[in-house]
């Protein structure tokens, strides 16, 4: 099946990536490593049926965000291999087993939700219907317009206040 | 197992290394990127889960798209504040509200 053999290959990626992200020694790598896991996970989006979400997440995530993070990059000139800065060994041992308990604890509330949570679904018939009948823009368009009006305007106050927040923090003392 | 079981799988993995990124690495720039990675792979689940519980869980992605935004922006300009006064990016250095 096609579908499967995309699946694995972009969940390969995106693992591969983050993986390779948290490794890499040099930041620009880093950040290029997290490009691709991104990328990845917008074709996992695309083989969810949610294709809106894959190509804000294409252009926002791995356009914008990124290139604002490589900015910071070149600009701090951080842009070469630098030395280790992974914590000691008894930092990094602790750090696994937190990482290793977040995950066993996913694993449980997979295991204990998921069959429930799935038997009222809606189904493959019905998504379909529904983007063939409003699209793939107008499916969340919908909800969000109406039954989500007042935090949709209070995010774009929170996006206000960061840009304010980023000019102040960020700019040169007067002289 | 469905699509949906390995793709909350993948999600769970890819959280969990955004955490260990958090935990083991000391340059901030490098954590940022992993808290983005840890927001990405919420969003999977959510998409995941607005197949069967109702689209509205889309609306959430973009919620949480808005304030990872706002969250790399001021965090990027707080980075280089500190970086104007230290000319590092070492969190370990980053000690004077320690104690």
């Amino acid at each position: 099946m096609i579908a499967d053999f995309f699946f694995v290959l972009f969940a390969v990626m995106a693992i591969g990536g983050a993986t390779a992200m948290v490794f890499a020694r040099n930041p620009l790598a880093s950040l290029l490593y997290l490009v691709m896991a991104f990328f990845a996970l917008s074709g996992i989006f695309v083989l969810l049926d949610a294709h809106f979400i894959a190509a804000v997440n294409l252009i926002v995530y791995a356009g914008a965000i990124m290139v604002l993070f490589l900015f910071v990059i070149m600009l701090l000139n951080l842009g070469r291999t630098a030395k280790p800065d992974l914590r000691g060994p008894l930092y990094r041992m602790l750090g696994i087993a937190v990482a290793g308990a977040v995950f066993g604890l996913l694993l449980v509330m997979l295991r204990g939700g998921h069959a429930t949570s799935m038997a009222g679904g809606m189904g493959q018939a019905t998504m379909d219907a529904m983007l063939q009948s409003q699209g793939a823009v107008g499916v969340v368009a919908e909800p969000m317009f109406r039954s989500y009006l007042v935090p949709f305007e209070i995010t774009s106050l929170l996006l206000l206040v960061a840009i304010v927040g980023a000019i102040v923090l960020s700019r040169q003392k007067a002289p | 197992m469905d699509i949906e079981t390995y793709t909350l799988i993948v999600s769970a993995l890819l959280f969990t290394i955004g955490t260990a990124g958090v935990l083991l690495r000391r340059n901030a720039i490098i954590m940022l990127m992993c808290i983005e990675l840890m927001l990405n792979s919420v969003n999977l689940t959510l998409v995941v889960f607005s197949r069967s519980l109702g689209i509205e869980a889309q609306v959430f992605v973009f919620f949480v798209m808005a304030v990872a935004t706002a969250e790399a922006a001021v965090g990027l300009a707080i980075i280089i504040a500190i970086f104007r006064h230290y000319e590092l990016v070492d969190v370990d250095r980053f000690n004077l509200l320690k104690w």
